[in-house]
């Protein structure tokens, strides 16, 4: 019968097109933040190069590292892209799948700005500043801890303006809420000496006071996209936003980064390692691919070249800070000798 | 006796007035509407009109034998070459600042437009040509009046002695602007001079030539097979509740199952139209069957009962006299499905397909994007000029919008018989 025979043809063809085929692209999956800068490196390995452009996904941090976990084969993504170090549980999930060889790489550095409109006058912080102004919690003055009363920046350092305290960040979710957290938030807070004690004592409730963000709205979750952020502190000078170096990079004419600690957030002075809210962009490698999925040892290479992430290469104008040229050597040869991760 | 029409009369004003009152209130509604969806495209269509002309920029290249070799034309060093032209334009640059400054000029496509306009034209080799190339990003705001240059020179993405540069460029007929078709022709690009829209177009296409594919027949067997032929029975009830359940789930939920059925369990490739236009015959499935049902249900009974009295067999009944006339509601309600899945991301970010792709796909077993997502991806890159290739994006999003409502109206008026 006819319909019989389109019946197990259709099934034909779908059994044909089922065998997943050698893939012959690199697979790159994680971090919106490193997003940007993955994607620069994989155009130019493409144009550049005979082998087709890699894929990058942009699935945020964990959901790239889970991905990158799963397993090894095809049908798992080859590097995965990562704005805070692999965490010791996703090594053991790696490696309880089938995944024990991977090559760590440090990228740079994104520094964290606090950024406010141009027609407000700059700020002038202190990470101490920081931490009062969001935690849900602040001392009270005699080794206690009260609910966050400050409704204004005066209330919480006399030498800043009386306005109120609005500040738009990032979600839970983000990798950025996280290196806030605990560069901003922490840095502040263990400037209390016997908070700094109590780390000794007792970790989570350390932890849980200096990076708990106050959620009477002085905090307000904006998302994850940096340019409504950027829009939103145009429309309110008042607000204060905090989000990547290289947005503010791009939107210098209307927004302005505080100074923190004495030290504007200033591409030099974030290279310099001077201002203090900045982080590492990492990506890790699956050894097993290298071989199997023509291209990711020249893919490699492209990202360590010195046209790529150093002082004067095209990752620098995308805004990444670029490592000092001594790390910027040790770690071309960890990564290019694809030295296994040192936890 | 009473007077009735004395009666109503009373009240007439009053009834007319508050007639009136209501009518009014209509207008206004709609006039509010408009003037929101007037407000939302205009501002969309200011944004995107930057993408019409794109700048570009005149280098005098030193094609010669010393710079290229002829045996292997694309081993040359060609950024070098775009590098040196700048440099011989404006010779007393010397800091090596300034120098990288002056080379931010020219967009990074620059050096590979070069190469393949000297693979294209191989006479090229061994002259000196002056070669148009595409100006970088922060130029052309420049010359479109986008920067504010009272601003500090700190402030701006462009640098006073850029300006001085591109002013002196400019008066010697340097810089020119032209019709912008790489944005149509181009795959994504992170430098948004060269980023086009067409790889996100085809992947579109393909998901939903895959999609209509599969979601028509089956859509349409499903709803005939309901609709004609189910028994009466508590099966049927709870399926067609189901159905109903179905069409309101949200769309990221079919993308789970995508994710786990079609990629983790039958292995098929990721970030692939193939997938991702099954998943949207996934979500689209039940909007076509309530459709078919609905257009099924509105051919009148005569039709069927006509064929049958005449000796026909029910299958015959339905093909050959109720699916013909039903056939135009059921492609309207097709039509719209799809229309509500070409705007689709959700579903599309558990599966790969939100992801950065600069090659353009060649069958529907290649990782491709869709156009929902590039203007996802754009919105949140951090260069300015962005923001106009998501407007523009967004535009082309609509027409293809507009163009499937406008098919769908077309098939009914053309196809529709009335009773």
């Amino acid at each position: 019968m006819s319909f019989r025979s389109t019946l197990t043809t259709a099934t034909a063809l779908l059994l044909i097109t089922a065998p997943a085929m050698a893939r012959d692209q690199i697979n790159i999956v994680g971090s919106s933040t490193v997003f940007p800068f993955s994607t620069t490196v994989a155009e130019r390995f493409g144009k550049s190069t005979d082998f087709k452009t890699p894929i990058v996904e942009s699935t945020g941090s964990g959901g790239g590292l889970k991905l990158f976990c799963a397993g090894v084969g095809e049908k798992f993504p080859d590097i995965t892209n990562a704005s805070r170090r692999i965490k010791s549980s996703e090594v053991e999930l790696c490696a309880s799948n089938g995944v024990t060889e991977i090559v760590e790489a440090t990228i740079g550095f994104d520094g964290i700005v606090l950024a406010n409109s141009t027609k407000a006058t700059q700020m002038n912080l202190t990470l101490r500043d920081i931490f009062l102004a969001l935690a849900k919690d602040v001392p009270a003055g005699d080794g206690t801890t009260q609910p966050n009363p400050y409704k204004t920046w005066d209330q919480v350092n006399p030498d800043l303006p009386a306005v109120k305290i609005e500040v738009l960040g990032p979600p839970p979710t983000s990798g950025t809420r996280d290196a806030f957290a605990e560069l901003a938030m922490e840095g502040g807070c263990k400037t209390f000496d016997w908070i700094k004690a109590l780390k000794k004592e007792d970790k989570p409730a350390y932890k849980s006071l200096c990076h708990t963000l106050r959620e009477d709205g002085a905090y307000i979750e904006a998302g994850e996209n940096d340019n409504l952020i950027v829009q939103k502190l145009q429309a309110n000078p008042a607000a204060i936003g905090i989000f990547g170096y290289s947005f503010l990079e791009q939107n210098s004419d209307v927004v302005q980064g505080s100074i923190v600690n004495g030290v504007p957030a200033e591409f030099e002075e974030i290279a310099a390692g001077n201002y203090l809210i900045a982080r590492s962009l990492f990506f890790y490698v699956k050894k097993a691919h290298v071989g199997m999925v023509p291209g990711i040892e020249e893919f490699l290479a492209e990202f360590t070249a010195e046209d790529t992430w150093g002082d004067e290469g095209y990752l620098a104008d995308k805004g990444l800070i670029p490592l000092s040229a001594a790390e910027r050597e040790s770690w071309a040869a960890k990564i290019n000798g694809l030295a296994p991760l040192d936890m | 006796m009473i007077d009735f029409t004395k009666k109503a009369g009373f009240n007439l004003i009053r009834r007319h007035r508050a007639e009136r009152r209501f009518q009014w209130t209509g207008r206004g509604a709609i006039a509010i509407s408009l003037l929101f969806l007037l407000f939302m495209v205009g501002s969309i269509l200011r944004d995107a009109s930057g993408v019409i002309r794109q700048t570009q920029i005149a280098l005098v290249v030193d094609l010669s034998v010393e710079n290229i070799d002829p045996a292997d034309p694309a081993s040359a060093s060609y950024g070098g070459l775009v590098k040196s032209s700048l440099r011989n334009m404006f010779p007393d640059v010397t800091d090596r600042k300034d120098k990288k400054r002056l080379y931010n000029l020219a967009s990074p496509e620059a050096s590979f437009e070069i190469a393949r306009m000297v693979k294209e034209n191989p006479e090229l080799l061994g002259t000196t040509q002056t070669l148009w190339v595409t100006a970088s990003d922060d130029l052309d705001l420049y010359i479109r009046g986008k920067v504010d240059v009272s601003l500090p020179e700190r402030q701006r993405r462009i640098s006073d002695a850029q300006i001085a540069w591109v002013d002196v460029l400019q008066s010697s007929g340097n810089i020119q602007r032209i019709a912008n078709w790489m944005f149509l022709t181009n795959g994504d690009s992170r430098e948004p001079e060269i980023a086009g829209i067409l790889s996100a177009l085809v992947g579109s296409a393909y998901s939903l030539a895959v999609c209509f594919a599969l979601a028509f027949p089956i859509g349409i067997g499903a709803a005939i097979y309901l609709e004609e032929f189910a028994p009466a029975n508590r099966l049927s009830d709870l399926i067609e509740v189901n159905i109903n359940n179905l069409a309101a789930v949200p769309s990221i939920v079919f993308g789970l199952l995508g994710l786990s059925i079609f990629l983790g369990y039958m292995g098929l490739p990721r970030s692939s139209p193939l997938v991702g236009g099954m998943v949207l015959a996934l979500m689209t499935l039940p909007t076509m069957i309530i459709a078919a049902r609905a257009s099924l249900q509105s051919v009148p009974p005569s039709f069927r009962e006509g064929a049958l009295a005449l000796g026909a067999s029910p299958v015959q009944a339905v093909f050959h006299h109720v699916f013909p006339v039903a056939l135009p509601g059921m492609l309207t309600g097709a039509i719209i499905g799809m229309a509500q899945a070409l705007g689709e991301t959700a579903p599309l970010l558990m599966i790969g397909m939100v992801a950065f792709i600069v090659d353009i796909p060649d069958s529907i077993l290649e990782p491709a994007t869709a156009l929902p997502v590039q203007i996802f991806l754009w919105a949140d890159s951090p260069e300015r000029a962005f923001t106009e290739k998501t407007a523009a994006a967004i535009i082309v999003l609509l027409i293809f919008l507009i163009l499937m409502n406008l098919i769908a109206i077309l098939l009914r008026r053309k196809l529709e018989t009335r009773f």
